[in-house]
Formats: C-alpha cells, sequence, structure tokens
C-alpha cells in the first residue's frame, strides 16, 4: 500500500459561503499539490480561511465552490458527494466532532469501513485490528460501545477521529486543527497515531493548524503560510520555526498596509 | 445508557416553530386531579376540540366513537401462556376491581357499548417466559373494546398487544398489578392508515411493584392514547415509554398522566418521535401530579421529536404539579428539532451514503428507547419498522 502513489491536486480554488452579510469570498485562489507520504503543514492566523479549504475538500454543502478544480488522481473530487470523496480516499479529522446520539462507535466505524472498502470487513481481523488500534491511541475499550462522540471529552474525540483515519486508511487525510484542546500527553498519543497511519498506509497529509506545537510530533516536509483565504508563503519545516518566534504579525499588518498606505 | 446519561444529553434542546412548551401554552386553571371521571356516559358531553384534553385532536372526525352506538368488536387472536386465562366480568364486578373509571368521552362509550369485558388473568407467584400476545384486528367498522388485565402479587409477565387492520376502535384498558408484581405492557399500534384509535389505558400500581407500559404507534389516521399511572401503596415503580414515526396526514398524540399520590414511588416517563411528511402531526402531553401524600416521589418526564421534512407539526408539553416539597426529585425535559445536517455530514465523510447516514441517525434517535423494551421481538420488528417507514420517502 505504502508504494502505491496518489496525487491530489488544488488549482487556484476560489470558496464563498452565504452569510446574513451577504455572500462573502473566503478562498481567494489556493493552489497545492499533495503527493502519498508527504506532510503539508498549513498555517495561519485565525479566519485567514484554512477550516474552510478543508470542509471545502471534504463537500460541506455550507460552502460553494465559485472557481477552481480539486482532482484527485485526476478524478474531479467537486463532481463528488461527500461520501463518494471518502470512498475515493479522501478523509477530514474534523475539529468539532458531531455528536451521533445512539448509534455506538463499532456500529458507526464497522459501517464505515464496509462503505469504504465495498465489502464488510472480515469480522475477526476487524475485532483484532479495532482492538489494537484503540489500545494504540490509549482509548478506552468501552468507548466502542458508546454512541459516537457523545458525551466524549475533546481529546476523547481527537483520539476518535485519528482511530478512524488508522482504520479506514485513506489515501490523502486532511487534519484540521486536530491539536487544539489537546493537553501535551493527549497531542503526543494523537501524533503518533497519524505517523502510525502515515507509515502502514503512505497516505498524504495535510495538517491545518494555528499553532507549532503539533510539528514537533508531526515533522512537516512543507510549511504554507495561509493568509486571508490563499498561501502567502511556503517552505519547509524552517518556516514553521519562524513563525514559532515570530508569529503571524508580520502577514496580517502587511494586507491592512497595502489598501491604506498605496 | 443509564438515565442519567439520556438527561444529560436533552440540554440545549433545539425549538423549532412547531413545538409548544408548557410555558407559551395557557396555564390550565384546575389542577389535574380535578377532572372528570365518571361511569356515565351523561356526565362527558360530545367533545367540541376547545376542551383542554381535546384541544389538539381532530375531534371532527371522530364523531363515530363519540356517539352512543354499537359496534363489532376486533377480532382477536391470542397467544396464553400455561396459567394465564381469559374471561369476562359483568359491569358490577368490573367496577369493584379497582380499575380506574373512564376519563373521557370516548372512553365512556368503549365501557358502555363494548359487547363484553374481557378479564386476562395472570395468578399470584406466576412468573412468565413468554409474552402474552393479544393480536387486534378491525375489518374497518366501528369496534369498542374493554379490557381488564389482572396481574396477582408477586406474579412476573409481559403483555403484547398489538392493533391492525382498519377501524374506528375506541378502547378502555385496566392493568391492575398486584404488590411486588413485575409487570410490562407493551401496546403496538400498526393500524392501517384510515383507522381511527382512541384508547385509555389504566395502569395501577400495586405496592412495591413495578410495571412498564410502551406505546409503539407507527399507523393509524388518528391514534390518541390516554396513558394514565397512580399508585395503590408505596414504593411502587412506573415507567412509560413510548416510540412513534408519523407520516403525511397521521395525527398521533399520547397522553400521559401519573398520580403520585401514595409515598415513595417513582415514574419515569420517556417517549420520542420522528415525523415526516406534509401535515403529520404529533401532540405528547405528560402530566404529573404529585399531591401533599406523596412525599419521597422521584419523577421525570421526557419527550423528544425529530422533524424530518417540512410541514410537520411536534406539539410537546409538559406539565409538572407539585404539592409537597418532601420530594426526591422531579423533572421533565422536552425537546423538538429538525434533523441534524451535520450528523449527515459526518458520517458521509466516513463514506457512508446519505440513506444509510439517515438511517443510522434516526435509528439512533430511538435506539436509547427501544433497546430498553426489554422484548426481544418488538425490539427488532420495530426497527425494522423504523427502516421501512424511512424507505417509504427516500
Amino acid at each position: 500500500m505504502s508504494t502505491a502513489n496518489h496525487t491530489l491536486v488544488i488549482k487556484d480554488l476560489h470558496v464563498t459561503v452565504d452569510t446574513d452579510q451577504g455572500t462573502k469570498e473566503i478562498l481567494r485562489g489556493v493552489t497545492l499539490t499533495i503527493n502519498s507520504g508527504e506532510t503539508h503543514a498549513i498555517m495561519g492566523p485565525n479566519g485567514s480561511g484554512k477550516s474552510t479549504l478543508a470542509y471545502s475538500i471534504a463537500g460541506h454543502p455550507k460552502y460553494t465552490v465559485t472557481g477552481g478544480t480539486v482532482t484527485l488522481d485526476g478524478e474531479d473530487v467537486l463532481a463528488m458527494s461527500v461520501d463518494e470523496r471518502a470512498r475515493a480516499g479522501l478523509f477530514l479529522a474534523m475539529q468539532y466532532p458531531v455528536e451521533v446520539p445512539g448509534v455506538t462507535v463499532s456500529n458507526f466505524l464497522r459501517t464505515a469501513k464496509t462503505a469504504i472498502d465495498g465489502e464488510a470487513p472480515k469480522l475477526r481481523m476487524w475485532v483484532k485490528e479495532l482492538k489494537q488500534s484503540m489500545s494504540d491511541l490509549k482509548m478506552d475499550p468501552a468507548v466502542s460501545e458508546r454512541g459516537v462522540n457523545e458525551g466524549f471529552s475533546g481529546g476523547e474525540k481527537k483520539r476518535h477521529e485519528i482511530l478512524q483515519m488508522e482504520l479506514l486508511k485513506p489515501k490523502m487525510a486532511i487534519l484540521d486543527e486536530t491539536d487544539s484542546g489537546l493537553d501535551v500527553d493527549a497531542l503526543r498519543i494523537v501524533s503518533e497515531g497519524v505517523n502510525r497511519a502515515k507509515e502502514t498506509t503512505g497516505a498524504g497529509v495535510l495538517l491545518i493548524t494555528h499553532y507549532t506545537r503539533i510539528l514537533r510530533y508531526i515533522q512537516p516536509d512543507f510549511v504554507h503560510v495561509f493568509v486571508d483565504g490563499r498561501i502567502a508563503e511556503q517552505g519547509g519545516s524552517e518556516l514553521a520555526d519562524r513563525l514559532e518566534a515570530e508569529g503571524y504579525d508580520r502577514f496580517q499588518t502587511a494586507a491592512p498596509a497595502s489598501v491604506t498606505s498605496a | 445508557m443509564s438515565l442519567l446519561a439520556q438527561k444529560n444529553t436533552t440540554d440545549g434542546p433545539v425549538l423549532v416553530g412547531a413545538h409548544t412548551d408548557s410555558a407559551e401554552a395557557f396555564v390550565p386553571d384546575q389542577s389535574r386531579a380535578e377532572r372528570t371521571t365518571s361511569y356515565a356516559v351523561a356526565d362527558f358531553p360530545v367533545p367540541s376540540g376547545r376542551e383542554e384534553d381535546w384541544r389538539f385532536t381532530p375531534v371532527d372526525r371522530l364523531r363515530a366513537l363519540f356517539a352512543e352506538a354499537d359496534g363489532t368488536p376486533l377480532r382477536r387472536d391470542e397467544s396464553l401462556p400455561d396459567g394465564v386465562t381469559v374471561s369476562s366480568i359483568s359491569r358490577e364486578e368490573w367496577q369493584g376491581s379497582g380499575a380506574p373509571k373512564p376519563a373521557d368521552r370516548a372512553a365512556v362509550i368503549a365501557a358502555a357499548r363494548a359487547a363484553s369485558i374481557s378479564v386476562l388473568d395472570i395468578p399470584a407467584e406466576t412468573e412468565l417466559t413468554e409474552p402474552v400476545r393479544l393480536v387486534l384486528t378491525g375489518d374497518g367498522v366501528l369496534s369498542h373494546g374493554h379490557t381488564v388485565i389482572r396481574v396477582g402479587n408477586f406474579a412476573k409477565a409481559t403483555i403484547v398487544l398489538r392493533h391492525e387492520g382498519d377501524a374506528q376502535y375506541s378502547e378502555l384498558l385496566s392493568v391492575v398489578v398486584g404488590d411486588g408484581a413485575d409487570v410490562t405492557v407493551v401496546t403496538v399500534q400498526e393500524w392501517a392508515d384510515t383507522a381511527l384509535h382512541l384508547g385509555q389505558h389504566d395502569v395501577v400500581v400495586g405496592r412495591d411493584a413495578t410495571v412498564r407500559h410502551i406505546a409503539v404507534t407507527l399507523g393509524g389516521g388518528i391514534v390518541r392514547l390516554n396513558t394514565n399511572a397512580s399508585y395503590a401503596g408505596p414504593g411502587g415503580s412506573f415507567e412509560a415509554l413510548g416510540v412513534y414515526f408519523a407520516d403525511a396526514g397521521q395525527h398521533q398524540e399520547h397522553r400521559l398522566f401519573v398520580d403520585h399520590e401514595a409515598p415513595h414511588c417513582r415514574s419515569n416517563v420517556e417517549y420520542k418521535g420522528a415525523l415526516q411528511g406534509d401535515s403529520a402531526h404529533t401532540v405528547w402531553v405528560g402530566d404529573v401530579l404529585i399531591r401533599a401524600s406523596a412525599e419521597g416521589t422521584d419523577t421525570y418526564e421526557l419527550n423528544r421529536n425529530l422533524i424530518l421534512t417540512d410541514g410537520a407539526r411536534a406539539d410537546s408539553v409538559p406539565n409538572l404539579e407539585i404539592e409537597t416539597g418532601e420530594i426526591a426529585g422531579a423533572g421533565h425535559a422536552s425537546a423538538t428539532g429538525r434533523f441534524d445536517d451535520q450528523q449527515l455530514f459526518y458520517l458521509q465523510a466516513r463514506g457512508i451514503d446519505e440513506d444509510t447516514a439517515r438511517r443510522l441517525v434516526v435509528r439512533g434517535f430511538f435506539a436509547a428507547i427501544v433497546g430498553r423494551i426489554g422484548v426481544p421481538e418488538i425490539e427488532e420488528h420495530l426497527m425494522e419498522a423504523i427502516d421501512r417507514e424511512l424507505e417509504a420517502t427516500a
């Protein structure tokens, strides 16, 4: 599996969202290519459109794509429904995973696995794999009989997201602020889970974060600074170090200044 | 799932336009205890729809059931475990049986016009391993039913009543439970879409007895079920669970009244309903009265409605009347919400197609109650029926 090479190509993506104040353009031309095995960190201040990028790729109905393309191995992702995108190999670990009361984690995971693979997993293998993955993520086995995200702590929700990444084995995983709200221990456990999944599946990872903290555990190959709906700067992991030292001020002050001082 | 966990999930209810809560509804000018109950038909005028207890009901379509006319009994197929008998009693015996009096026009007519009063007897200390099953089938005509279920002291039994076919049916059902007994009564309404059903179910909980009344309403044009519980002595426990699913044109109404007079009794009411289709209408009214003598009462009631499509309306009215401060607990929760698109997105983002995702969410919504019915044949049947309801509109 790790030998397969997949490519997610985002070209000049423009996305709007309808608000009470009318239609607002959030993404203003995003271009990015992610290959299998690569980890791309997208960093940026709040409101820069990082999450919009994640949800637009996953197909959330709240966002309207007004221009550009997204393709996975040449297939038009934007033409697919949300579930088709997931079956094509895209995965979004959400910042705020949704509670689905009454649907047990084990039932949910098996249903999702069956949908992604196109056939039900072999029961014995599946149970073993589920147990192992939960144990690796230091999840209480009793969680599997609870409702999906129902009454989960912030840390439990994030572990559950990464558990799904490990089990569903996507080609491309988008992690939307998976680090937010995690203490150091949980952050380490979750990061190890991501690294493990990456190693076994060779997935490409798009890691969206506000902070550099998670990058100590998950080594990015590329860092993109996201400001005002587009990529303002890109580089290697050294860019993250610079952001850690300087923050986003350099980018944020630049944008309004160009309007007023011209 | 524990009751406590269930309570926690009701925080922050989503209120939509079709929701009525007790605060905005008018406050009754009398105690729930003052409602008329009587053996005399004349004590109950034909409802106009303006009465507090009929204000949600389409009474104009129910004239046949308010008329003093004879009908034809429903066909009854019964499966009785050893020791369980069915016989009939006279009106005098009924009135002396401890069964409560009729409480509305439809029930008093049912009692007056039923061809006979059937009695199902479960003798004291009998422990049934199989449910008592009664299937009642209508042939599209006016029917009256009058049944008393007598459960002896320390008996343990499950009774399943299933209603099928088409009928204009009014019934009075009394479940009189002896001390220390453990009884589950399941009533399933799977009528044809044209059927009318007005029912009064009274449960009298014996001292230290545990009684569960479970209503499952899926079919019928109009189904209105009034379930009343009272306690014959201290230490009794009553649980009412309900699941309903209303489609276009259906009116499903469940009214509950738990009358706490004996001390140290418990009650728990949980009803969940889904609605889909134009003019689907559900009504849930949960009245709990804790009288001055009912010290140590612990009561909770919950109603949740899931509106799947536009054009459906769910009314939900919890009422709690408390006449003593010496109680263990009293609370209620009511929430009516639309189908949550975020849940759908989450499941679809994991590769699950929309129909399956929708089914999972609705099954999950009902799961907390269905899983507690405790009668496997009903639980399975119910989940399948819910799937079918969803497929009908998919």
